[in-house]
């Protein structure tokens, strides 16, 4: 397997409180990787230090063979300027936009992928629609077309069924899942519901405090980590 | 206005020149303006026309008026304002707040300290038809060109900046750069346009026909393109009406037919809105 991208012993402190203490881990080729972890214990600090969106304190992080422009993004919440005139097809064709710096206009190949997009995700109809008039489910789905027309080797979708009632969330991971192993697009997920992600992801990266797993997810299903989260969340059903 | 102005528009040298940079500059500060006010910077058009205001006043001091010097200090200005607006925990309002004030209280004193308020400092500040001469035509003609060009280049790039520019920085695009490209198109386009509409009223045709247009608009293309189309007529109204009212400046003129068409713009969306409800409530 090639690999992508290597963190080595990373470090993040934002205002002096440190929020991501020596994690190593690394992303190969067709991964499926799922960050999973309770509240404030990094998990979206960990892709935007990934992604260059915050810097880091300590470690490295590599990337072997890609680079940011190969690299497509799914963030967890998107403020949109209300009366943000803007379609879906412009928002779509923004993630070409980090592929070339001097080329002004998109290529016809480009054009083809966002229109395959369009397709896969079932929102051809919503084309030349105003991304504020549509529902967050649609508004998901369109970034995470975006992603898809930015991601050559790799996306990182930070919580993306966030929002979406059970049965379309379920059927967002399938699509998600359908990308790694028919397009061979790695997949770095953060997600909340790791009970149900579990089932789609190779690799589980589970962050704690003081401490994280990295691994298979079958490794991971029998280690406290997980056992535990499970606990916690019947905890909190009861209550 | 009679068939004598307009022939006087098209033979009077001052006039025609007047007329083509307005023109031009209209266009200019509305395409600017969707990215200013989207990106809620509308502030760096204010404050980089107090920032040409003070370095005409110094330069005029000095004897030494030329576009071109307050062209380069202004663009060098909008550079350090969106260093310090990136790089700093002052926040972008604040910013342009405290250096435009600078200039500007640089430029008062510069004014007074070379003779007072003369006929310069009234045209730098309230703007003036007059203000085209053979000297600055072609430069400023020049000017407005590549910024329309520039932008036109950029345009995607823009959009992405504007619309998210963490996704843009995320995934490889030069977010700072495309940046830099919007502030210095804007440095360019106050310092041209503020010798027709004057300091204090620049800024706002960055405003006006964006807000007249983005409601109207559902996607970003034609919002760009109402802005520009609003803007030119709302100059060529203002022309006019400066023209036929001798007391009435230029740049008032333009402001108010921008106002005017802001509340037909606003009046129109409430009317769609009302008749999109009762439309839903019949349905129902």
């Amino acid at each position: 397997m090639t690999k992508l991208l290597e963190c080595k012993n990373l470090c993040v402190t934002i205002d002096g409180r440190t929020i991501i203490d020596d994690i190593s881990f690394d992303v190969e080729e067709n991964d499926f990787i799922c960050i999973a972890g309770e509240n404030g214990t990094g998990k979206t600090t960990l892709t935007n230090a990934i992604l260059g969106l915050v810097p880091i304190s300590g470690g490295d992080i590599s990337f072997y063979g890609i680079s940011k422009s190969d690299i497509g993004f799914l963030p967890q919440k998107l403020k949109v300027e209300n009366n943000f005139p803007a379609s879906v097809y412009e928002i779509i064709m923004s993630g070409f936009v980090g592929k070339s710096f001097l080329r002004p206009f998109f290529t016809k190949s480009q054009k083809c992928k966002a229109d395959d997009c369009l397709k896969l995700l079932a929102i051809e109809k919503l084309k030349n629609r105003s991304f504020l008039e549509l529902s967050g489910g649609q508004q998901q789905r369109v970034l995470l077309a975006r992603a898809i027309c930015a991601a050559e080797k790799l996306v990182l979708l930070d919580e993306p069924v966030t929002g979406l009632d059970a049965a379309s969330g379920a059927g967002f991971y399938e699509l998600i899942k359908h990308l790694n192993s028919h397009h061979g697009i790695a997949v770095l997920m953060v997600s909340h519901d790791i009970e149900r992600a579990v089932g789609f992801c190779s690799k589980v990266l589970h962050l704690g405090s003081g401490k994280y797993f990295f691994g298979k997810s079958e490794d991971y299903v029998n280690t406290d980590f997980f056992r535990n989260y499970l606990k916690a969340g019947a905890d909190k059903d009861e209550h | 206005m009679s068939i004598e102005d307009i022939k006087a528009v098209f033979t009077t040298e001052y006039l025609r020149n007047a007329l083509i940079v307005g023109l031009l500059i209209s266009v200019c500060t509305a395409i600017l303006g969707v990215e200013l006010v989207l990106k809620k910077f509308s502030m760096l058009g204010d404050g980089l026309s107090h920032v040409s205001f003070g370095t005409l006043a110094v330069a005029a001091a000095f004897n030494f008026e030329r576009l071109e010097l307050s062209l380069v200090v202004v663009v060098l200005v909008a550079f350090l304002l969106l260093q310090i607006k990136q790089n700093s925990k002052i926040n972008g309002d604040a910013a342009v707040a405290i250096v435009s004030g600078s200039f500007m209280a640089l430029g008062i004193f510069a004014s007074s300290y070379s003779g007072g308020a003369n006929t310069d400092f009234n045209s730098y500040m309230f703007g003036s038809i007059f203000a085209i001469n053979r000297g600055n035509f072609a430069i400023s003609v020049a000017m407005c060109a590549v910024v329309i060009a520039v932008y036109l280049l950029f345009y995607n790039k823009i959009f992405a900046v504007t619309f998210d520019e963490s996704f843009c920085k995320a995934t490889g695009g030069k977010s700072g750069a495309y940046n830099l490209i919007i502030a210095v198109l804007t440095a360019v386009t106050v310092v041209i346009g503020m010798r027709l509409i004057g300091t204090l009223l620049i800024a706002s045709l960055t405003v006006f026909p964006v807000v007249s247009s983005y409601r109207l608009a559902k996607n970003f293309k034609s919002c760009v393109l109402y802005s520009a189309i609003i803007s030119v007529a709302a100059f060529l109204a203002g022309f006019a009406l400066s023209l036929s009212f001798e007391k009435m400046p230029l740049s008032t003129g333009v402001i108010f037919s921008n106002l005017f068409i802001m509340l037909l713009c606003g009046a129109a969306v409430k009317i769609k809105n009302a008749c999109l409800s009762r439309r839903r409530t019949v349905k129902k």
